[in-house]
């Protein structure tokens, strides 16, 4: 029963209709001030009649929101009429709010888009193109010769590549479209590989199918999928580091648990409207809440204290809110809930084994593991690969003890059962201070450790402090908790080391004053701010909560702001716990259904693996972003280990890592895999084999060794649902002049010699054009369908029929057709399907059945996790091992794809799914059940290569099996998984998801409103009984390991890399010096005087993304056009007026718009909210006479090698889950007033 | 005593998220169509601002609502029958479409029509009206979020007199959203001053609504109502304005603006009020006297010869027993946190507003020497962030302790809320403060916090 049903109708109103009836009809009463009547004529007949509407379909909105809201779409004869938001969503409860109803200004405005003047109503494909192709069929009636012949023409394709982005589309028709773009893809696959065929689709959660199926297409003929929840900057790194777990975080809902709320970079009304009221509302419960926010932003307002650090600044904030809650909640006291919740949750008390140097003070090395040890000297969860098996003291015992749940329980033998947190009465040591082992007190020794606030590189300098410190078997070792105290600076009488003399020491990093120099946060408010959260954590066992967002998680060292904020919620106890723990909202990353979404979406269930690329690192390569880096790894390399990066141009270091396994490379060899696969044949010679052997003897290379190389470009790009080229391609010009080669307004400079890649070929001609086909499938005619050479018209959302999640609450609804797709378009999943068949039927003559070599990467949630010790780097390439395919290097796998069968096989469920089953985390169930109820309501294919499989005929089939794979949707699934989990855990979990057993969740279901979903092995809460979601509350409760080399929430991590970039604990790295790497960015040009600021790009109030930014309604509330905003005293020192024209420039691109100017906008700092296509209101620049710039004109891709490792633990590969971010934060610009006459 | 009834609205402005889905919903319902293009039944407002159409509550300058004469009697301050009569072709007190906006649309078709060229194809703003290329220099929202603030926050009427308090600094920025519709007075100026009597208030519900067949496009409503929400359609040359959704209101649904309220702060009801007293009620001398008079003349639904009066008009029972369980009845007497917007005006508007607490400090301020315990998270409500006289100025004609009172009354149910969540104590100390019982703290709290659907309408 939902929530409107439950309370009844809305008794105040509901009779009106009857009872005016029945009034007098005229009656005039006036008292010469007030006039009150009943009239009797039929006037207000037009406004009844514009209320009136046919039919009320159900719908949502699919733009990466997080909304995920249900609508009520109108339609009155035949044509949308508008939306307003559906309020049936199941009741939380008497005692807490609902969700009703979920939606916001953006949302409310779509429906504009059925019918507005710029939608995509017909195929175009840019006229030049277009000719030529025409021209060339004439010359060979097949289409892959008829697109050889083209692209392979250096004169014609410069031709119709440099018209990219100008004008001049014709209208053409689906046959020869379609046609086209699969003569591209047949064409690619055969002669250059079937990983140079590229696609860009984001967010499965926002419309299931949608994703799924052109995912699935590219996955069986072997294209590479592009990643973006990292490249979005969205993926906050830290949570793989620390969890071992992409993200997971509280539903909206669970916020109204809450006591102590800091909303720190997250402004909650404008990128949470709907979630927004449980804010304002539990304020009246008496929750405190702290926005952190360099400018007077939306959610300020509803804020109890207000923080306003400097840009960029947050980690030192956090790192001295830390500083306060170590020494008063667990120096100067203790407080036994978070005692006993570190000692069992966190590593806290694990050993790290301390290096001695010169001088006798130490360095911080690895975690002390079984494996360094005499097997007679360890006790407790003992075996094989020991070298994952860290340690800690026990107290009760006196002896060194690996605990339950770590790496080598998850993955060895007798590891079975034994993977879990129980402590089994054991009293783990946190702090050797005042402790002795093995009848030897504890002494101080002293460590140097890094500090980034001073020094000439971004490596910072060093600090000695000191920690209590014993020798086991030789090695001097301390706990991870006394190193915490020591990096944060709380100091305890007689260590050796600085420390400092209070909170007001300013001399000592970690103090609140010390944080004020840095973030101009007053250091009291610091202080009162950090004991309140910390107390009020301790009151109510863990409901301090925060909520945090792009604006602290876009920046280049957003990794080390996350882990200085996530300490202060597991210091405090606040992880796993309802009303507590991280609230990261940044992107709608989470599909609730994963299991069936990942299943179908890369079609895993007819071969495996999937070329899975990090989007980043592909568009770094792509774009050759790499070309014009203005510093290299060793800027960031901190003193304090002695660890250095193996190499330092950043080209090199994503090399090295592609090459070790750590993370994907995609196209992969400088060879068609195809034929590589046929070169191994010949000679009879298995494919990994012939690879290895190749590689070690230099006749076969990585594509990233030689970019520029024709034969590594990617060839064929199609977006849908997304608009790279419009919004998110950080580095736009860069795009636009190398992957296009069209006009591009890049003025910086490429990387100086001696700062150049190694290992990598550099051409004195950078490529210019990579790209043969660029495809849109869109309905709005955005920035990236400008610049493709082929646009296909997309239904809308109000058009299609498909499947919406968010982690922002637990229900899964529909996308639904309100009416059929207008003018020519297709849906996303009919669109795909016909390229499919088109493609099946060129592969007859051109590709049959072929054999395919995947290099995948070691990956996460499997046994490669203990592929590389202690994330030690061996580089096989310079002889330090072998090369061992899946242990030193790539695994190699084989697939064999009949390309002629690919339309068959994308419209049912393949039979591998019923033999190999489904994985997720790690977790493997044979859903034979599942495969029959679905064969049941979606039937089967009667003949073909998919006889008797169920049917995936459209979008409807394809949500359905989604559906019935996933435990979150399917009790039967969820049941299962977390039996099957137990095993492994010895811990009884699936009484989680009994109350579910029986039950499934339909399509059916899901059009009619939303449906909640069950508890599932799937994730890490408990929603049984109706319970608010919140990520960890099972691993708590059951006693399940974090996916991490401990099996607890990690605040230290020891991989070489993190060494050598002095990132082993939480630490602060201020924003990069922009100024100093790029210097004055070139504007000297004369025209007029700016200022330098900050340039941040945060999330809009007017539009998704670059979604809505263009409709009339958003533009008409806001200044109708692009604007960026600025503070009084920078618009004054550059003479720049409200609503002026301003011009900002920097190395990376121009950008022209209007200025807003505002006191709630601090001094430094400029806001161009994301995000701002070219398409709208944007006239010529003065600095390049062309169309204006994107807002990510002025940014452009900066690599972080830690992003890339890999190999070790949770430090393992796994789509969207770690990668290298497409982060802006860190970018300056100069701004200025230009003339106020603009020529478009 | 002539008891009648009123659907009324109470919004929540604490709640207030400045989101606009209200604007949007009820515009592209009610008002996306030729003629209307500038119009917003509803519209939202950043507070300090200028509003829509911008300064309208400047009345020295729009002379819009009542003011009493010298005998102390109610006049229109448009002026008398005879001034108005003698300015029918041309109202000096209307504003234009510029004080308004001029409203744009842009050439989208050029993005997919543009001929091969030599730059990537924009589409400009044209005029909705002239169809001309235009500059866009103003719009319905123009200073949302105190966007362009230096040149315009200061001209907020509001802030009349208050410059030495009130700073455009960044130090101590306050904002807050005002979302604004019909007001759907019980002493409605716009009815009065219509030539035509084609305006008129229904009289089972008191929505005010203009007659499209009797409207003869004299504008003097426009220029007489001084919350500028009735609105020329010039395509028809006729009145239009916020119907308070009547067919759906009927249909028994909520508005529009209140269904879709993301914030979840608007709450309808039916008040009854007694129309005998409203012309002495609106005519009491003293501004600050006012707010009582507008809540003594809403009846107690509860009282027995309220509802003998009531049920001697016709008033059905289902109707009073709606007056009972009435939101607002609660918010404006029971509770008395809800407050008109503009009192002075004298129109007794019927749509009124819980000030917003916002209580940041200043971001800069020194609270190091706030030694209070950890335990203690709220500050206290003197150092609110919102100037209480720019409030009052606002809310209460002028009197900061009506203000500060309703705070107090929010801010006390936050503590004595705390103290129960998380300490498990009962804060008698805060009840006798507030002037609330226990009971009443909670009954409140869960009104505004929990606000089911059936407790909102």
């Amino acid at each position: 029963m939902n929530a409107s049903e439950q309370e009844g109708m809305t008794p105040l109103v509901k009779k009106l209709m009857r009872t005016r009836s029945l009034l007098p009809h005229t009656e005039v009463f006036d008292n010469t001030h007030a006039l009150i009547e009943t009239n009797s004529s039929e006037w207000d007949e037009f406004y009844r009649n514009r209320w009136s509407h046919d039919k009320v379909v159900r719908s949502t909105h699919g733009v990466n929101c997080t909304g995920s809201c249900a609508w009520d779409v109108y339609v009155k004869d035949g044509l949308i009429t508008w939306e307003h938001q559906g309020t049936d969503y199941p009741t939380t409860g008497p005692d807490s709010p609902e969700y009703e109803p979920r939606g916001c200004p953006r949302g409310a405005s779509f429906s504009w888009y059925t019918y507005s003047p710029g939608r995509v109503k017909y195929p175009y494909i840019r006229g030049v193109l277009l000719e030529m192709y025409q021209a060339a069929k004439r010359e060979h009636s097949d289409p892959v010769d008829a697109w050889e012949s083209l692209v392979e023409s250096p004169l014609k394709a410069t031709m119709y590549k440099q018209a990219r982005g100008k004008g001049g589309f014709v209208r053409a028709d689906w046959e020869l479209a379609t046609e086209m773009i699969a003569a591209a893809h047949v064409y690619t696959t055969k002669k250059y590989g079937p990983d140079r065929c590229v696609g860009f689709t984001p967010i499965p959660a926002m419309s299931m199918a949608s994703f799924g199926v052109g995912t699935r297409f590219l996955s069986m003929i072997g294209g590479t999928l592009l990643s973006f929840y990292d490249w979005y900057a969205d993926l906050p790194p830290a949570s793989p580091q620390i969890w071992g777990d992409q993200t997971d975080v509280p539903e909206s809902g669970d916020w109204w648990n809450s006591s102590y709320m800091i909303m720190w970079g997250s402004n909650i009304p404008i990128t949470r409207t709907p979630d927004a009221h449980f804010l304002t509302e539990t304020r009246y419960k008496g929750t405190k809440v702290v926005a952190v926010s360099p400018d007077y932003a939306e959610n300020v307002k509803f804020a109890d204290d207000w923080l306003a650090p400097a840009p960029g600044t947050d980690g030192a904030l956090a790192l001295a809110m830390g500083h306060v809650i170590l020494a008063e909640f667990y120096r100067d006291r203790t407080v036994p809930y978070f005692e006993q919740y570190s000692k069992q949750f966190t590593d806290l008390p694990f050993l790290v084994r301390l290096e001695p140097g010169e001088d006798g003070v130490f360095t911080v090395g690895k975690f002390l593991t079984a494996a360094d040890l005499p097997e007679a000297g360890v006790t407790g969860a003992t075996g094989t690969r020991s070298e994952f098996r860290p340690v800690y003291l026990d107290s009760v015992t006196g002896k060194i003890t690996v605990p339950n749940g770590t790496l080598a329980d998850r993955w060895t033998d007798e590891g079975k059962g034994r993977w879990n947190l129980d402590l089994e009465g054991q009293d783990p040591v946190l702090s050797l201070y005042e402790d002795s082992f093995e009848g030897v007190a504890s002494r101080g020794v002293e460590v140097v450790l890094p500090r980034f606030d001073e020094g000439e590189t971004e490596g910072g300098t060093v600090m000695n402090r000191g920690v209590p410190a014993v020798d086991v078997a030789g090695i001097t070792v301390t706990t991870v908790y006394d190193l915490m105290l020591a990096n944060y600076g709380v100091g305890r009488d007689g260590l050796p080391g600085q420390w400092a003399l209070g909170y007001d020491d300013a001399s000592v990093v970690g103090t609140p004053a010390w944080q004020e120099e840095m973030s101009g946060v007053p250091q009291e408010q610091c202080a009162r701010i950090a004991r309140e959260f910390a107390r009020n954590a301790e009151l109510t066992q863990g409901r301090s909560m925060i909520v945090m967002g792009a604006g602290t998680n876009h920046w280049y060292h957003s990794d080390t702001i996350y882990r200085t904020f996530i300490s202060l919620l597991t210091l405090t106890g606040c992880q796993g716990k309802n009303g507590g723990g991280w609230a990261h909202y940044v992107g709608q990353e989470k599909a609730r259904p994963v299991t069936g979404q990942q299943h179908m979406s890369f079609a895993l269930d007819w071969q495996r693996p999937t070329r899975h690329m990090a989007g980043t690192a592909f568009w770094y390569v792509a774009t050759d972003q790499w070309r014009y880096d203005g510093f290299d790894a060793a800027e960031l390399m901190s003193p304090a280990s002695g660890k250095r990066l193996g190499r330092t141009s950043f080209a090199d270091c994503l090399a090295q890592a592609q090459r070790l396994g750590w993370t994907p490379g995609h196209p992969g060899f400088d060879r068609n895999p195809l034929q590589i696969c046929d070169e191994a044949a010949a000679l009879g010679q298995p494919v990994a084999d012939y690879v290895v052997d190749q590689l070690r003897e230099g006749k076969l290379k990585f594509a990233i060794e030689d970019p520029d190389a024709p034969e590594n470009f990617p060839r064929v790009l199609t977006l849908w649902r997304s608009n790279l080229i419009g919004n998110s391609a950080k580095g736009n010009e860069y795009f636009l002049r190398h992957l296009l080669g069209t006009t591009d307004a890049v003025r910086g400079m490429e990387t100086p010699h001696e700062m150049r890649p190694k290992d990598i070929t550099w051409r004195e001609n950078a490529a210019r054009g990579k790209l043969d086909l660029l495809t849109t499938i869109d309905f709005r005619m955005t920035g990236s369908a400008l610049f493709s050479d082929i646009v296909l018209p997309a239904a809308t959302w109000y058009e299609k029929q498909d499947l919406s999640t968010t982690d922002m609450h637990p229900f899964v609804h529909a996308l639904n057709a309100a009416i059929t797709p207008a003018w020519e378009s297709r849906t996303d999943y009919d669109a795909f399907l016909v390229i499919a068949d088109k493609v099946s039927e060129m592969s007859k003559v051109h590709l049959g059945t072929r054999t395919d070599v995947v290099a995948a990467p070691l990956t996460h949630d499997t046994p490669d996790e203990m592929a590389q010790p202690h994330g030690v780097v061996q580089d096989w390439k310079t002889g330090e091992v072998d090369p061992i395919p899946g242990v030193t290097m790539p695994r190699l796998v084989t697939i064999e794809r009949d390309y002629t069968k690919i339309g068959e096989k994308m419209r049912a469920v393949g039979p591998l799914i019923s033999t190999a089953g489904t994985t997720v985390k790690g977790v493997t169930i044979v859903p034979e059940s599942a495969i029959e109820h679905l064969a049941k309501l979606n039937g089967v294919q009667r003949e073909g290569v998919a006889k008797g499989r169920p049917r995936l005929e459209s979008a409807y089939h394809f949500c359905e099996a989604i559906l019935a794979l996933s435990g979150a949707t399917n009790g039967e699934v969820s049941v299962a998984g977390f039996k099957e989990l137990e095993k492994r855990v010895g811990k009884k979990m699936h009484d989680l998801a009994e109350e579910n057993e029986e039950r499934k969740i339909t399509f059916a279901q899901a059009l009619s409103g939303p449906q909640p979903v069950f508890t599932t092995y799937e994730w890490s809460g408990s929603e049984k009984g109706g319970r608010r979601y919140s990520p960890f509350t099972i691993n708590l409760e059951k006693e399940k390991p974090w996916h991490t080399i401990t099996g607890r929430q990690h605040y230290f991590v020891d991989h070489d890399w993190m060494q050598a970039l002095g990132e082993q604990l939480p630490v602060y790295r201020p924003p990069l010096d922009m100024a100093r790497h790029y210097g004055d960015q070139g504007f000297t040009d004369g025209k007029g005087t700016g200022v330098t600021v900050r340039y941040l790009t945060p999330h809009s109030k007017w539009s998704i993304h670059s979604q809505y930014q263009d409709n009339p309604y958003m533009l008409g509330l806001s200044r109708g056009g692009p604007v960026i905003w600025m503070s009084v005293e920078d618009a004054a020192e550059a003479g720049i007026k409200d609503n002026e024209w301003i011009e900002a420039v920097n190395r990376n691109g121009v950008v022209t718009c209007r200025a807003v100017v505002s006191h709630r906008m601090p001094q430094g700092t400029a806001y161009m909210y994301h995000s701002k296509d070219r398409n709208i209101d944007v006239p010529k620049t003065e600095t390049s006479g062309k169309r204006g710039g994107i807002h990510n004109a002025l940014t452009m891709i900066m690599m972080k090698p830690s992003h890339f490792l890999g190999g070790y633990g949770q430090f393992t590969y796994a789509f969207n889950y770690y990668g290298p971010t497409g982060n802006q934060r860190d970018e300056l610009t100069v701004i200025r007033r230009r003339s106020q006459e603009v020529q478009y | 005593m002539r008891v009648m009834s009123q659907v009324a609205m109470v919004m929540n402005l604490d709640k207030c998220i400045g989101c606009h889905t209200c604007s949007v919903t009820c515009k592209q319902t009610w008002t996306n169509r030729d003629g209307v293009e500038y119009v917003w039944f509803n519209n939202v407002e950043t507070k300090p601002g200028l509003g829509y159409p911008r300064g309208y509550e400047d009345q020295d300058r729009w002379r819009g609502g009542w003011e009493l004469d010298r005998k102390g009697k109610l006049r229109l301050r448009s002026g008398g029958r005879l001034r108005r009569l003698a300015n029918i072709f041309a109202n000096p007190d209307l504003p234009s479409l510029d004080d308004y906006y001029e409203p744009a649309t842009y050439d989208f078709d050029q993005l997919v029509t543009a001929p091969a060229g030599d730059d990537v194809p924009v589409a400009r703003p044209k005029s909705a009206i002239t169809g001309k290329d235009m500059k866009i220099e103003w719009g319905a929202n123009w200073d949302d979020d105190l966007a362009g603030s230096p040149e315009i926050a200061h001209l907020d009427p509001n802030l009349k007199g208050m410059a030495d308090k009130v700073k455009m600094s960044f130090e101590q920025t306050f904002m807050f959203h005002l979302p604004r519709i019909c007001e759907h007075c019980l002493n409605p100026a716009c009815v009065s001053a219509c030539p035509s009597s084609a305006m008129y208030k229904r009289v089972e519900d008191g929505i005010v609504l203009v007659d499209q067949d009797k409207c003869r496009g004299w504008r003097m409503c426009v220029s007489a109502c001084p919350y500028k929400k009735v609105y020329i359609n010039h395509q028809t040359g006729k009145a239009e304005k916020c119907t308070f959704c009547f067919p759906r209101i009927e249909a028994g649904m909520p508005t529009v603006c209140a269904e879709t309220c993301v914030g979840r702060l608007r709450y309808i009801g039916i008040v009854l009020y007694d129309a005998d007293g409203v012309e002495a009620a609106a005519s009491v001398k003293d501004d600050s006297e006012l707010l009582d008079a507008q809540r003594n003349i809403i009846l107690d639904p509860f009282d027995p010869e309220v509802l003998a009066a009531a049920r001697a008009e016709g008033i059905p029972e289902d109707w009073l027993k709606a007056a009972q369980e009435s939101p607002i009845y609660k918010l404006i007497h029971k509770y008395k946190i809800a407050l008109p917007l503009h009192p002075e005006y004298r129109t007794m508007p019927m749509v009124w507003y819980v000030p917003p607490l916002s209580p940041v400090l200043d971001v800069t301020e020194e609270l190091g020497s706030d030694n209070t315990s950890a335990d203690e998270v709220f500050h206290t409500i003197a150092s609110l962030r919102i100037p209480m006289q720019y409030l009052a100025s606002i809310f209460s004609a002028g009197d900061v302790d009506v203000v500060a009172g309703v705070l107090m009354k929010l801010a006390g149910m936050r503590t004595y809320m705390r103290n129960r969540t998380v300490g498990g104590k009962i804060s008698t100390d805060i009840i006798e403060k507030i002037g609330m019982s226990g009971e009443d703290i909670e009954e409140m709290y869960r009104l505004l916090a929990i606000a089911k659907m059936s407790d909102r309408y």
